[in-house]
């Protein structure tokens, strides 16, 4: 069964960007071609956005922005760069970027995981919805802005105002946060927090690197929620 | 919208090809701003010679000005004539005579710049197409910043279109929107700054020539900015010896960097460094919100 083909490579300097997310758009359930490499990417924008199949793409070089954007099961894996609002609405599936990544990585994700081998700027995780994300470098300010559910690992650093707003995301932090934003506070790490933490490493395949005792856990003081749990049984 | 790119070649085997790729960089930044462009060259120059862009109004002759020019001055004034705008080199001594008598021969021509080394051109169109009409690619130099732009708060026009001319050899391009505008344009006006339109940008270079003729370093100036000027920015600044970036506090608009032993480049995308020679093992980074950076030739 060889000569059944099981992977194919695009080439962006000879194929138009709408074509190869076209291809990318029409794999069905059962296609056989299960893995794909994507050359020259040069920053295009929107680069395997939309994905819908249990499929592995590997862009070899930057992507633009919205890189996997919207993506639903199929595992993404940027060797290089990418630009603004990586993952954005991912659903399921896994979003691997091996550099940095630039603002709102992660943004408004509804599941899945995303994992950062480099930084990311501002605003990672805003209006993060339930996925999973690791960085491994620092992120930047207003990172998990109204953040409201998922987990944000963070090894290294987090800059101002993290957790703005925060509903019920977790936030995990190795290094130091310049500064909190509104309402959101740092909270015991427990004996289930480091076992929960650990749980997430595993699943990003990154247990190990650290130690889960060096981070610590941010989360919302529930001061700003219109909601009082006092109420909860008028709804 | 709107695209801003830059170059500052620190390798001067590079300083050649520096309008080649500067035309590169402004051409993918089409998507981003093509209703007009412009850029300033930072090329050769000397103390003792001022070099004046203006450009003409439209089938006005770049001889008869020139030669009026000539005249008036009482010795020739060499010039470059590049699509619709022409480069008068003047006797540093002479600059005050010679912008007196363009006003008087060319009433209806537009000073873009004046500087040692810097030369501003400007126009309406695709920024392919405007980068061709001054022969951009053929130009060399030391640096240079580009702007491709999509109008939100005034006309598209060619008084629009940037960069904007803040002093002699400085110009500064912006991606954004100013909220203030109106507001600092009113106080600068009382402080004795011109303005020719009702553009935002326009009212950004007015405030730094502003802090500038006070007194402030350009890095003050831009630092006073953040307090001042409220809106969205990105803004480049370009001097004779160099560039600076500085963004708004939230780092609304986009801003990338790469760095090379070559050059350091900025644009307003990824897609816009791509096109420069060993970008592949460049340092790419972006700016951090409400931080001036500066890259110097002097230090």
């Amino acid at each position: 069964m060889n000569t059944i083909p099981t992977s194919q490579t695009v080439d962006l300097a000879t194929v138009s960007l709408r074509e190869l997310n076209q291809s990318l758009h029409r794999l069905g359930d059962r296609t056989n071609l299960s893995h794909w490499r994507i050359l020259n990417p040069r920053g295009a924008h929107a680069l395997a956005c939309g994905l819908d199949a249990d499929v592995t793409v590997e862009v070899d070089g930057d992507a633009g922005y919205y890189c996997a954007g919207m993506n639903k099961r199929a595992t993404v894996i940027v060797h290089g760069n990418v630009g603004i609002g990586v993952a954005e609405n991912m659903m399921s599936g896994r979003v691997y970027v091996k550099g940095d990544a630039s603002q709102a990585a992660g943004a408004t994700g509804q599941g899945g995981l995303l994992v950062v081998d480099g930084n990311t700027s501002g605003r990672c995780g805003i209006s993060m919805k339930g996925i999973d994300i690791v960085v491994k470098g620092s992120i930047g300010p207003m990172s998990a802005f109204m953040a409201q559910a998922g987990s944000l690992v963070v090894f290294g650093d987090a800059g101002d105002a993290l957790g703005d707003s925060i509903y019920e995301a977790r936030l995990f932090v190795r290094g130091t946060v310049k500064s909190l934003g509104a309402d959101c506070i740092e909270k015991p790490m427990k004996d289930q927090h480091r076992a929960e933490l650990y749980a997430k490493l595993k699943e990003a395949g990154v247990a190990g690197e650290v130690d889960v005792g060096e981070f610590k856990r941010y989360g919302s003081a529930r001061t700003l929620y219109n909601f009082h749990v006092d109420n909860a049984s008028a709804y | 919208m709107c695209g801003i790119v830059g170059i500052f070649i620190k390798d001067p085997a590079l300083e050649p090809e520096l309008g080649k790729h500067l035309a590169a960089m402004l051409e993918v930044m089409t998507d981003r701003g093509p209703d007009s462009a412009g850029f300033a060259v930072y090329g050769a120059g000397s103390a003792d010679t001022t070099k004046v862009t203006v450009r003409l109004a439209a089938g006005a002759s770049a001889d008869a000005v020139v030669s009026g020019l000539s005249e008036a001055l009482g010795e020739p004034v060499s010039s470059t004539v590049r699509g619709s705008h022409v480069v008068l080199s003047l006797p540093a001594d002479r600059l005050e005579d010679g912008l007196t008598a363009l006003g008087r021969i060319a009433p209806d021509a537009t000073v873009a710049s004046i500087g040692s080394r810097m030369e501003v051109y400007k126009e309406v169109g695709l920024p392919a197409d405007v980068a061709k009409a001054f022969g951009l690619a053929s130009m060399s130099g030391t640096h240079g910043i580009g702007h491709t732009r999509m109008a939100t708060e005034s006309a598209v026009t060619t008084d629009g279109a940037h960069p904007y001319s803040t002093g002699s050899d400085q110009c500064l391009v912006h991606n954004g929107s100013l909220s203030n505008h109106n507001q600092v344009r009113r106080r600068l006006i009382r402080e004795g700054i011109t303005f020719r339109t009702e553009n935002d940008t326009e009212v950004a270079a007015g405030y730094l020539s502003w802090r500038l003729r006070q007194g402030d370093k350009l890095d003050d100036a831009l630092r006073a900015s953040l307090d001042d000027l409220d809106g969205f920015y990105t803004f480049v600044v370009g001097t004779d010896t160099g560039f600076g970036v500085l963004r708004d506090a939230i780092g609304c608009k986009p801003a990338v960097m790469a760095e090379t032993d070559q050059y350091v480049a900025f644009g307003s995308e990824y897609r816009a460094l791509s096109v420069l020679p060993g970008i592949e093992k460049a340092r790419v980074f972006e700016p951090d919100p409400a931080t001036v950076y500066f890259w110097d030739r002097a230090e």
